[in-house]
């Protein structure tokens, strides 16, 4: 049987980098962009990630994308033959076509979708697959907040040749992020996690043996949800941060949670799900003793004002600096080594105070002291 | 001088050897096994045959028979499928120190007054190794500064192991049951957070700063946070990464400030001998690799040794026996009621011990103070040369720090340049008679790592042999990266046709009898 | 002739003082010094080590190290009956030819592709193992045999989910030991009896100790006293019920004539590496296995390196890697993995030469002559008077009592010494239990000659 992949191209995304402007998304935006004589980065990085697969022989390839530039081009571009499915209005293409390309190639039954884009494409595609297949992005725009991108078109290629031989084959869960474009463009940052995705975890075949064995990625998130789990004290009401690691611990107790809001649980039982700032304030006026659980949010690290906003600086300091747990896989703190975690919580002083070090929980009884900049 | 040269013509034994079980012909003999006199055939009869059938053999043993000129012939050809450090130009296995190992150490091994010796012998029967043991020891002390030397633990891992058992004896006699937390550091041998984990402790890592050392204000940060649960802070000195941690009487005394032990593995000691020594950083425990730093052949894997050392306020702990000797004799003393116990059988790899204490004996102080001068010598030669081949780093170049006895490199430039990475420039330097490198410890905090420690051992020309082997393969990478990309060529066997087999439960086999029940003659190389 | 101060090392090249002065100009460093300059002053050793004068020459040095070894008494020139975890088997000259060959010898870590010889030597020597002890999965070498008992209690430990671990009250002190301080903080040993009288496992002591905590089993046959196990198979079956694992202390010499513990339901067999072809070296040869069932659920538990072959690129050739790298935890066990690291790989690639050439004749051979002479050497001893021998079936080592003899174990043994006798090993205070006892070993390289000798001894002692 053939092996089957989707390739989706946001032709558009990164169109708004090279003249200043913060992001493509928006047709008012893009009119702008092309106005100001900007050209489509993003199908020449597609075309540089699709050549790769020219390596793959082993057995009959299926790569099918959309027409035109969203994909159709790109692929004979870097010589390969596509099928190509559904129909676009060429030269005007959105975001919808995006979502309906994922939603088709889904429908499929591909094992993989490649896309190129930016931190909107990504979005678009998790509306359409959510975690169901594997999906790699090809960094074209010029937002990347998300974690689902590889590090550069080449390395995406590689990466999906390698996943379709088989030589990969550990999934990670990674944040799509966004930032409020709007916001952006007014110079105020404010990044959403909006989901995960699933894309493939490159792990070393070639076996570094004297230093024995690792975990793949589910075992290793497995390993710190455990270990956090399991040391929960009594009497004191836990604020279970967004992100799948703390949706981990929350799964190890098998209570009901949200992968994007704030959960509050007291004494193995949930208090409350996906709670706004206020929500959190009245809950810790009725609670001595509380605590902070929160994981390192994209591929930037941060800890607070990115996806987690709900954790304002009012909740901080009612809870106490003290009382923050910080916990991540060993895999994201070693992509972020030499990197500081950051904190920006929209007060100043605060961040000062939050700078410094922070002790990550990484495994079952392991952590690291992480520096934190503001 | 004698003049480097890439071995282009290379080429490594490759006898397509069989599996000795291809070998077996049915009724065949390797060796004969003494036969019983016939008075004792007389007096008890056939022993084995009256034994209950429940304690009998029931299956039949499936091992191979072979003659013994083709027993002799297979395992010659299959020892030259391999690449010994005597024989290769192995400063590739860096945090090793792969010396050279006289010949003269095998000889003496074979003595039979060394190599037929039973442990349970009488301490009178056995005073030459005990002798051995006891003056190797006081070598030790005088090298580490430590007051006490044990040489049971069968390697770095093990004495890193052994030094948690003394710790927690430690604390236990002080009636200071909370201390359950280790600090160690993220460029430390993975041993110094494993072996501490093993013996039940949570392990706190520190990463480095901006330089390349361990931060400072990290450690502080931990010790306040972790308090009186601190047990100890385990680090190696110099680091993986050739950096010399300047501030470790630092760390030590904030560590001891709250009630911790501060263990100093020195598997990295070559480049220290004379030079510093844990006495002097202010440490309670240390290790050596015997293997490693005192010329003894690393066995491919063992028989090591992890020379554990300590103060004296810790030596009651030690494991038993010890050696001591009373002014007439050696002996092996097991009235040690405070003792955590043991960690390996009797004495230690008495085998190591005699050859470093023979290699040691060779080069005296001033010796050993030239292993360390040559070998840092040795590595900042190397360093230099390689660093000007395109697409290699370093970890934290340019951090203006001069490197010790190693240096851990980094292919990233390369890779991104040309898709080529450190694991296809190992698999390619094979076939220059170069040894597969180390890369790194995992996990690979540093990007397409490589790691080399050029030891004393290793000549001028040595280096430069490496040098030009390594910067024509990256050369290759740049014009002509299929070459590397499909290596091995000239090695004796080439890439499995499917690694991910390895971690499959179907398809694996650790043992022949798996393999042939998972795959049948599928794969066999006689049919 | 060199002097003191510009000798040329003949293991360190560079040690040439023109070489290391072209390689320090073009560095341009005055000496070795400006490398040394990132350790500060107060962290330098200011002193000279004093260390013994250094012997250069290699005849001198020879002479000096034999002066010393001299002062050892070795097991050629004497009758050693000393056993109990290192053994005086035959050491066939081709085991010294392989394992002092500098290509394995001298090789570490390395890989498949250039150290190919040395993975396929570990895979034969894990795959004999496997034959002999009636399992299809099988480590590299640990450190010994005692470590092997500990990581077996760990990897049962972690297979289970369970945290207790029952051992028979007589297995080996050194086993005892080193298992008891692996095994802390977290599980916990319980000793089951030794019901002496039978020679076997006191199965309804068993009985009332494995529940539902049972992590593992461990007991050994041939025990550290010698008595085989004559309930293995009860044994398994007991555990099995209550989801207990069953690891079983094995002598790898004894198994080309008896049972193998993976032919009786055993889950593990672990053992000593050293009868197989490695020098004694006063305890220095060791060298431990652990076999087990090729279940996922078991070898995903070891932490010791597992070499698998497979087919490589290339037609009909065999290719070696690590089996189960990234290997799967199972349940909450996390605390406790083990570490890894060099533990005796030369001594599991000598083991390979040793079994290829024994094969089964040869092991079969083996076990049956250390029966019979064994058998000779009780009958004989049991003539002495005051020399109280024990029956049941044993192998290799057997307890002699003399409690009637008139004179304490390290009495006798003192008096053999004489006599260049090597008595066996005093259990008055491991085993106080069994009185004036000692622990006597035979195997195939004692003649009727040297028993004969030992009982003569005896007798004109009494």
């Amino acid at each position: 049987m053939a092996k089957k992949i989707g390739v989706i191209v946001n032709p558009v995304a990164g169109i708004g980098g090279r003249v200043g402007l913060k992001g493509s998304d928006g047709e008012a935006i893009l009119a702008k962009a092309l106005a100001l004589g900007a050209k489509p980065e993003c199908p020449n990085k597609a075309v540089v990630a699709i050549s790769q697969f020219k390596d793959f022989q082993d057995e009959p390839l299926e790569i099918y994308t959309y027409p035109k530039e969203m994909g159709e081009d790109e692929m004979r571009a870097a010589g390969l033959t596509p099928i190509v499915i559904g129909e676009i209005d060429s030269g005007h293409t959105t975001p919808d076509d995006t979502v309906r390309a994922a939603k088709d190639l889904l429908a499929l039954g591909v094992e993989l979708i490649l896309f190129a884009g930016g931190d909107g494409t990504a979005r678009n595609v998790l509306d359409a697959v959510g975690e169901e297949i594997a999906v790699l992005g090809v960094p074209g725009g010029c937002k990347i907040h998300s974690a689902v991108y590889a590090i550069n078109p080449k390395t995406a290629g590689k990466l999906v040749l390698e996943f379709l031989l088989g030589k990969v084959q550990d999934l990670k869960e990674s944040e799509v992020m966004d930032i409020d474009e709007d916001a952006f463009r007014e110079g105020v940052l404010r990044a959403r996690l909006y989901g995960y995705m699933r894309v493939p975890n490159e792990k070393k075949m070639v076996q570094n043996l004297k230093s024995g064995r690792g975990y793949g990625e589910e075992a290793a998130l497995d390993l710190v949800a455990r270990y956090i789990a399991f040391n929960l004290e009594e009497d004191v009401l836990y604020v279970m941060g967004p992100g799948s690691t703390v949706r981990g611990v929350m799964n190890k107790l098998e209570l009901p949670n949200t992968l994007l809001g704030v959960d509050l649980v007291y004494n193995n039982k949930v208090i409350a799900n996906d709670v706004n700032e206020k929500g959190i304030l009245d809950v810790l006026a009725q609670y001595d003793k509380a605590r902070i659980i929160i994981t390192v949010i994209g591929g930037q690290g941060y800890l607070f004002g990115r996806g987690n906003q709900q954790l304002s600086p009012a909740v901080i300091r009612e809870v106490g600096l003290d009382n923050i747990k910080v916990i991540a896989t060993k895999n994201k703190m070693f992509s972020l080594f030499a990197q500081p975690l950051l904190v920006d919580t929209g007060d100043e002083s605060l961040n000062e105070e939050l700078s410094g070090y922070a002790r990550v929980t990484v495994g079952y009884g392991e952590s690291v002291m992480f520096k934190v900049n503001a | 001088m004698s003049k480097p040269y890439v071995r282009t013509n290379f080429h490594e034994a490759r006898w397509d050897e069989p599996m000795i079980y291809e070998l077996s012909t049915p009724g065949t003999r390797g060796i004969l096994v003494p036969e019983v006199e016939d008075e004792i055939v007389d007096a008890v009869g056939d022993v084995a045959a009256a034994l209950p059938d429940s304690l009998k053999r029931s299956a039949p043993l499936l091992l191979p028979e072979v003659d013994q000129k083709h027993v002799l012939a297979h395992y010659i050809h299959l020892t030259q499928e391999t690449m010994g450090s005597n024989l290769s130009n192995d400063l590739s296995e860096g945090t090793c120190t792969m010396k050279y190992n006289p010949r003269l150490s095998e000889a003496m091994s074979m003595n039979p007054d060394f190599a037929e010796i039973h442990p349970e012998q009488d301490d009178s029967t056995v005073q030459g190794t005990l002798e051995i043991f006891y003056k190797f020891e006081q070598i030790m002390k005088e090298v580490s500064g430590m007051d006490r030397f044990s040489f049971q633990p069968g390697g770095g891992n093990h004495a890193v192991y052994c030094a948690s058992s003394v710790m927690r004896a430690y604390h236990a006699s002080r009636k200071d049951d909370k201390r359950d937390t280790i600090i160690t550091t993220i460029f430390s041998h993975p041993c110094d957070a494993a072996a501490p984990c093993t013996a039940g402790y949570n392990v706190v890592t520190l990463y480095p700063d901006e330089q390349g050392i361990p931060d400072y204000e990290g450690l502080k940060k931990a010790v306040a946070e972790i308090g009186d649960h601190l047990a100890g802070f385990f680090m190696t000195n110099p680091e993986d990464i050739g950096i010399y941690n300047p501030n470790i009487d630092k760390f030590v005394e904030l560590v001891h400030s709250v009630g911790g032990l501060c263990y100093y593995d020195q598997a990295n000691a070559n480049a220290f001998l004379g030079v510093v020594r844990a006495r002097e950083a202010g440490v309670d425990m240390c290790h050596f690799n015997v293997h490693k730093t005192f010329g003894t052949p690393h066995g491919g894997e063992g028989p090591a040794n992890g020379a554990f050392g300590c103060r004296e306020f810790l030596s009651k702990f030690l494991p038993v026996p010890t050696i001591e000797f009373d002014g007439e004799k050696y002996f092996r003393d097991y009235d040690r009621p405070d003792s955590f116990g043991k960690v390996r059988g009797y004495i230690g790899t008495a085998g190591v011990i005699l050859r470093a204490y023979s290699w040691t004996m060779m080069h005296g102080a001033e010796g050993l103070r030239m292993c360390a001068n040559i070998s840092v010598l040795n590595n900042n030669y190397l360093e230099k040369m390689l660093l000007s081949i395109k697409g290699l780093g370093e970890a934290f170049l340019g951090n203006g720090i001069t490197r010790q006895e190693q240096c851990r490199y980094t292919w990233e430039e390369l890779k991104n340049d040309t898709g080529v990475g450190t694991d296809d420039i190992n698999k390619r330097v094979g076939d220059f008679g170069i040894p597969w490198y180390w890369a790194s410890h995992h996990p690979w905090v540093i990007p397409e790592p490589m790691t080399l420690e050029p030891c004393e051992t290793y000549s001028k020309c040595d280096l430069e042999e490496y040098y030009l082997s390594l910067k024509l393969v990256a050369e290759e990478a740049y014009d002509n990266p299929e070459v590397v990309l499909s290596a091995p060529h000239r090695q004796a066997s080439h890439d499995l046709a499917n690694p991910e087999d390895l971690d499959d439960p179907e398809k694996w086999a650790t043992t022949w009898r798996a393999f042939l029940r998972k795959h049948g003659d599928k794969y066999l190389k006689v049919k | 002739m060199s002097g003191k101060g510009n000798i040329v090392y003949p293991y360190i090249p560079n040690s040439v003082p023109d070489v290391r002065r072209a390689m320090l100009d073009e560095l341009g460093f005055e000496s070795e010094e400006d490398i040394y300059k990132e350790i500060p002053d107060r962290l330098r050793f200011k002193g000279e080590m004093k260390l013994p004068a250094p012997i250069h020459s290699e005849a001198r040095l020879q002479r000096h190290v034999e002066k010393i070894l001299a002062k050892n008494e070795n097991v050629k020139d004497n009758i050693s009956f000393l056993g109990g975890g290192t053994w005086n088997h035959y050491v066939p000259a081709l085991c010294d030819t392989i394992g002092g060959r500098d290509e394995i010898l001298t090789s570490y870590v390395g890989e498949a592709f250039t150290d190919h010889g040395k993975f396929q030597i570990l895979f034969e020597s894990t795959s004999m193992l496997g034959d002999l002890t009636g399992f299809e999965a099988c480590n590299t070498p640990t450190y010994d045999w005692p470590n092997a008992v500990a990581i077996t209690s760990r990897m049962a430990a972690r297979t289970t989910g369970r945290k207790e671990i029952l051992v028979s009250e007589n297995i080996g002190p050194e086993r005892k030991v080193i298992n008891e301080n692996y095994c802390k903080p977290d599980l916990k040993i319980v000793e089951v009896k030794y019901d002496f009288e039978n020679r076997c496992l006191d199965l309804a002591d068993l009985k009332s100790k494995v529940s539902d905590n049972t992590a593992l089993i461990y007991f050994e046959s041939p025990s550290y006293l010698g008595f085989l196990e004559t309930q293995g198979a009860e044994i398994v079956e007991i555990a099995h019920a209550k989801g207990a694992l069953v690891a079983v202390g094995v002598d790898p010499t004894s198994l080309g004539i008896l049972e193998a513990p993976g032919d009786y339901g055993a889950d593990y067999a672990v053992g000593e590496l050293q009868p197989l072809g490695v020098h004694m070296q006063c305890g220095g040869g060791l060298g431990g296995f652990i076999a087990t069932k090729d279940e996922e659920k078991f070898v995903a538990e070891y932490p010791s390196l597992l070499f698998g072959v497979l087919p490589t690129v290339k037609e009909g050739e065999y290719g070696f890697g690590q089996v189960a790298f990234e290997r799967t935890s199972y349940g909450s066990r996390e605390k406790g993995k083990d570490f890894i690291g060099t533990c005796a790989a030369l001594h599991g690639m000598i083991a390979a030469v040793y079994l290829a050439l024994m094969g089964p004749g040869g092991m079969k051979d083996l076990g049956s002559t250390i029966m019979q002479r064994m058998a000779y050497a009780k009958a004989e001893l049991a003539k002495v008077p005051g020399v109280k021998l024990y029956d049941g079936y044993n192998f290799k080592e057997f307890v002699v009592n003399f409690d009637d003899f008139g004179k304490s174990v390290a009495e006798v043994n003192k008096a053999l010494l004489k006599k260049k006798i090597f008595g066996g090993i005093d259990l008055t205070k491991s085993f106080p239990e069994l009185g004036n006892s000692a622990l006597y070993c035979v195997t195939e390289m004692l003649s009727k000659e040297d028993i004969d000798d030992l009982v003569v001894a005896l007798n004109e002692m009494c």
